[in-house]
């Protein structure tokens, strides 16, 4: 078989296998500590008779294992379970949430990858001059700040002072497509300067390392014009860690989705989770971790095998 | 006599004056921490430097007392990181084999899943005590650690010199603390600059969600969700905290760069 | 009189540096150098590191490397002043009229593309050949260099070629476009002995047949000397002698290239061997854990007290494996090693400490084997406690005994490695392993990282050294000329085995079995014609099979 095929079967293997141990391990957080779900539900007040019912229905009184497999085999077949808090079908509840942090996620991507690629390639085009110092004094401040931050800073001077923008980001089916952006502008910012800082660090240190090499300097000595040299000889080589970088960028973002939803008060998975994380509301913590688990893993794997693919030396073996 | 550059002595300034107000915030700040003082998000004046807060605090007072909890949160979990993180990842390295692997792939298991769900998940279930963000942040963390304790503690002990050391006959005390320790210290501290940055980010991210440090007990991250309403009336309030957190972690850093940058030169980097 | 193809007039060249913690300062590096190149003629340009001579190389294309700049002088190629001219004319000259060829060809070539595509690029971008004429030329190439297959060596990637080919690839790049000077830059450094032999034969015979002029950076004299007409000695940025390559090794006259011509040439007698070896390494044979494959093959060779063993052999051979073994660091799987009338125990955790005094150890990387963050009093002190309990004014006193021993003399004890010149930090090795008082060191290739003077210097010190102290050493080293000045006996080393073995006048006395006499005809000889004997040699031998 070709060792390319095999390495990347190796890798969604393992893959797999993380999502899978990962799923322990948020199952094993939720319920080997210490911290009653019933009693969480039922309040100090509650009777033995009425704790010990609920008990029995949420299958509190099975064997942890019996429950990480019946949780597992639920999940597999898309049922996440009921929320304690009010009785909601977990699976149902999230769909539509997904959707709308999917839509944040996506428009700040489409905004932050190409702006941090294009700054990146800028800072290593001015290296040691003053557009990459002053881009990596702005990156060093925005990293400092931390995300919620961010958005209320916006907020004071986009919304508030200039007006320009809502400074909550509510959002429903009949707005268009135009309304909702404008809707979600501060947001979306916020998560494209948290994510941008990042992204854009990763991308010169790529491009400098792709750009130092050796081979570069044999293309400049060909008589080859920069940007030729940078289309055929810098670019083969970077894609693969500029790709790279902006996987592992978008796994941050996921996080910072968590936090700028709930500055804003928009109705996504983030949300969703911080709001029944102060409930206490086991089932549905435990979906959302998994749930953002797995895109972060996803998105790691991606970044993984990109890398493996296009790496000329596994791709022609000797 | 080492020459510090300035911009790594306007970052240790800072840095002591934050700490300074921490440890001596009973003595430094003007009212008590959850002392009503005033009305509702008075302005600045006199009396109250910053003005007050949502329920009529003295915020000036409030952003020392938090900024108290929050650098001593942070410190705290900062500490118990890097024992613990740099303890596992040197013995990592230096045993090799089976503990090694065991230990890697545990530490690559927790990463994969981000930090601030993983707390977010184990919070659903612990009572939010400062003891508990300690701890949950200072192990969440510690990974990190590992990895790059681990990563110098290998590169150092390929060094010809460790094995000029083990054929001399020296024990492994002499080896640990003479000639792997000092060549590992200076991207260590380096690290326990950015590690403490983050976790400042992540206790006031915490408590901003409302699952950190619980009022009325003041944190940074604390003021800004007490505050954020006022943000609408055009109320600064909740801004504060961000300048405090910004330049704390941006002179933390700059410090974190110099000790950097002189390790790397220490190895005969290429300027 | 026609112009020359390049003049070069008060050449000067500058760097910015950035000293840690300082502000970051321009210095010279090359102080006004003058020369001419006729065309389809080879000028060596020959000195140690920090001669400046591949940024001189470099400065034939306009071209700068890292921080360098071109701060004066004149640089012309073709009749034209090449540094005032705009970048786009530089463009012009960079890969059509002068190509250049790196010490290392795995890392000049772009991973991600073919060898054909990157041969070919510079001849076609720059409109000499159309791509049919460009690849037909460098198929050409590639059969006059020597490389197997060429009609399909160039549809592979640069992983899939050996390195000796791909410096051959290397050249044919060079040449492929029809420069009118090629600047080859160590391009045979970085290989095997026996593969340099190959690659230099096959680059200058590129250079006759194509009539190229050639700019040859070395600091190999016996190598410049075989391919040169003219040789240029360069020393820290100056010249210092320049002249015909038979002048330059038959008649120097300046003091600097009489020492680099007579590199080499110490002179040891072999001693006799005693009657009982210090080390006796019996029916050794070794693998590294979660290998199936014998790095060593049942090694027997001894060492008598107070005489040198040479044990030499190319990467791979085995030869640091043995020191490894020897040590302890590797136990062996089979066989014994019998030190001053004892067995050694196989692993190093077993062994008393008075065995690890007797058997002391010197790197090849001075820099990684002393810790950066000890001072050369601590690094030479710490044998003198942990051994024989010495300390305050006592050790003091010894340091600075062996610091004397190693001629460096007062003031060097509260100095830090990163304070000391290549040399020196290799000194300071050899005095750690002295201060055990030991009875066998083991060298691994101590002199390979420093310039022939230095090496030079450090060779006769360890004589010396062997004389006073009646020590005996392990010598493990891939250079032939080290081991002819410093061995009593001989072990050549061939894929983990022994092949010859005696001492140094019977190993170096025909007849030669066929890998040692590869091995010794390759190693190049400071004369002219050397090149062309071996080879005609060579072809006779093959010839007679």
């Amino acid at each position: 078989m070709h060792p390319v095929i095999k390495l990347v079967a190796q890798r969604l293997a393992l893959g797999l296998l993380l999502l899978l141990a990962a799923s322990v391990l948020i199952f094993a957080g939720t319920t080997m500590l210490p911290g009653d779900v019933a009693q969480q539900i039922l309040g100090q007040g509650a009777t033995p008779t009425a704790l010990a019912n609920l008990r029995a229905e949420l299958g509190l009184n099975d064997p942890p294992v019996t429950r990480y497999f019946n949780w597992l085999g639920g999940v597999l077949q898309g049922d996440l379970g009921t929320a304690l808090t009010n009785g909601r079908d977990i699976a149902e509840s999230i769909g539509g949430r997904l959707k709308n942090t999917m839509f944040l996620a996506f428009w700040a991507a489409i905004i932050s990858i190409p702006l941090a690629i294009f700054l990146g390639l800028l800072a290593v085009r001015y290296k040691d001059k003053w557009p990459d110092k002053l881009i990596s004094a702005v990156t060093l401040t925005t990293i400092s700040i931390p995300e919620f931050m961010i958005g209320y800073i916006l907020v004071y001077w986009l919304a508030i002072k200039f007006r320009w923008f809502p400074s909550v980001a509510i959002m429903n089916d009949s707005m268009s497509l135009l309304e909702k952006l404008n809707a979600i502008a501060i947001p979306v910012i916020v998560l494209t300067l948290v994510v941008l800082a990042h992204m854009m660090r990763m991308t010169r240190a790529a491009i400098l390392n792709v750009m130092q090499s050796a081979y570069i300097e044999t293309a400049e000595l060909k008589g080859l014009r920069m940007l030729k040299i940078i289309r055929t000889h810098a670019f083969p080589n970077a894609v693969a860690p500029i790709v790279n970088v902006v996987m592992l960028n978008m796994a941050y973002l996921v996080v910072g989705v968590v936090v700028v939803e709930v500055v804003f008060a928009y109705p996504g998975m983030g949300q969703y989770l911080v709001d029944h994380v102060s409930k206490r509301d086991v089932p549905v913590v435990q979906a959302c971790g998994l749930i953002f688990a797995a895109v972060y893993i996803g998105l790691n794997l991606i970044a993984d095998i990109v890398s493996i693919v296009s790496n000329p030396r596994l791709r022609h073996p000797k | 006599m080492i020459r510090i550059p300035p911009a790594a002595l306007i970052g240790l300034f800072f840095t002591s004056v934050f700490f300074f107000c921490a440890i001596f915030a009973p003595y430094i700040a003007p009212y008590g921490m959850a002392e009503v003082v005033g009305d509702v998000w008075e302005p600045s004046s006199s009396e109250f430097l910053l003005g007050t807060d949502s329920i009529g605090r003295d915020l000036l007072s409030r952003m020392i007392w938090g900024g108290r909890t929050t650098i001593f949160i942070a410190t705290a979990a900062t500490i118990l990181s890097f024992v613990t993180g740099s303890v596992l990842g040197f013995f990592a390295a230096v045993s090799g084999g089976w503990v090694d692997q065991v230990l890697s792939r545990f530490i690559d298991l927790i990463m994969s899943i981000p930090s601030l769900i993983f707390a977010l998940v184990v919070l659903s279930v612990l009572p939010t005590t400062i003891m508990t963000l300690i701890v949950l942040m200072g192990l969440l963390d510690s990974t990190r650690v590992f990895r790059l304790a681990r990563a110098v503690a290998v590169d150092i002990t390929v060094m010809d010199y460790v094995e000029a050391a083990r054929l001399r006959g020296e024990k492994i005390g002499w080896i640990i603390f003479r000639e792997t320790l000092p060549n590992a210290l200076s991207p260590l501290v380096a690290e326990m600059g950015l590690r403490f940055i983050f976790m400042v980010l992540f206790v006031s991210t915490l408590s901003f969600l409302g699952l950190g440090v619980q009022p009325p007990q003041a944190d940074w991250g604390g003021i800004v969700k007490e505050n954020k309403e006022g943000i609408n009336y055009g109320i600064q309030a909740a801004l504060y905290p961000a300048y405090a957190i910004a330049i704390l972690c941006i002179s933390i850093n700059l410090v974190a760069d110099w000790i950097l940058s002189r390790t790397t030169s220490l190895k005969g980097g290429r300027g | 009189m026609t112009e020359p193809l390049l003049k070069v007039r008060g050449l000067k060249i500058g760097a910015t540096i950035y000293p840690p913690g300082e502000k970051s300062r321009e210095i010279e590096i090359v102080h006004g150098v003058d020369f001419d190149l006729e065309a389809g003629k080879v000028l060596g340009l020959i000195g140690e590191s920090g001669a400046g001579k591949s940024t001189i190389g470099l400065a034939a294309m306009a071209y700068g490397r890292g921080g360098v700049e071109l701060t004066g002088g004149e640089v012309w190629v073709n009749g034209r002043d090449v540094l005032k001219s705009p970048l786009r004319d530089k463009r012009r000259l960079r890969g059509a009229e002068v190509t250049y060829v790196s010490q290392s060809a795995a890392a000049s070539f772009n991973p991600a593309k073919r060898i054909m595509e990157q041969v070919t690029e510079a001849a076609i971008s720059q409109g000499k050949f159309s791509k049919q004429d460009a690849e037909a030329r460098a198929v050409a190439l590639f059969e006059k260099l020597g490389l197997p297959d060429p009609e399909t060596i160039g549809t592979r990637y640069p992983h899939q070629v050996s390195g000796g080919q791909l410096q051959r690839c290397m050249t044919a790049l060079a040449l492929c476009p029809e420069p009118d000077l090629v600047v080859f830059d160590e391009p045979t450094t970085a290989l095997d002995v026996t593969t340099q032999i190959d690659v230099l034969k096959a680059i200058k015979d590129a250079i006759r047949d194509t009539g190229v002029a050639a700019l040859y950076i070395t600091h190999d004299l016996a190598v410049v000397a075989q391919v040169s007409d003219h040789i240029m000695v360069l020393q820290q940025g100056s010249m210092v002698e320049y002249g015909t390559a038979d002048q330059i090794i038959n008649n120097p006259q300046e003091e600097y290239t009489q020492a680099l011509v007579s590199v080499r040439s110490i002179k040891h007698i072999e001693k006799e061997p005693t009657d009982t070896p210090v080390l006796k390494v019996e029916n050794v044979t070794a693998r590294y854990a979660g290998t199936n494959f014998d790095v060593l093959k049942n090694i027997n060779v001894e060492i008598h007290p107070g005489q040198t063993l040479a044990v030499v052999g190319e990467s791979g051979s085995g030869k640091s494996t043995l020191a490894r073994v020897i040590t302890g660091l590797l136990p062996p799987s089979e066989g014994q090693i019998t030190f001053d009338d004892h067995v050694l125990t196989s692993g190093l955790s077993t062994r008393p400490k008075e065995d690890l005094r007797q058997l002391q150890m010197i790197y090849q990387m001075a820099d990684t084997a002393m810790n950066p963050r000890q001072t050369v009093g601590t690094i030479i002190g710490r044998p003198l406690e942990l051994y024989f309990g010495l300390k305050g004014k006592e050790k003091q006193k010894r340091i600075q005994e062996l610091l004397d021993e190693i001629e460096l003399g007062d003031g060097f004890q509260d100095r830090y490695p990163a304070e000391l010149s290549g040399g020196q930090k290799q000194r300071v090795c050899i005095a750690r392993a002295l201060a055990a008082k030991p009875k066998l060191i083991i060298c691994d290739e101590v002199t390979s990282a420093l310039d022939p003077l230095v090496a030079d210097g450090i060779l006769k010190l360890l004589l010396k050294l062997q004389k006073v102290e009646d020590v005996a050493y392990l010598f493990i080293t891939h250079d032939l000329a080290t081991v002819k000045a410093i061995a009593d006996s001989i072990a050549v080393m061939f894929q983990g085995e022994v092949v010859r073995y005696g001492p140094k006048s019977q190993v170096l006395a025909p007849p030669f079995d066929d890998y040692t006499d590869l091995l010794l005809s390759s190693v190049p000889e400071m004369r002219l014609g050397w090149l062309e004997e071996v080879i005609a040699h060579r072809k006779m031998e093959s010839a007679g099979n």
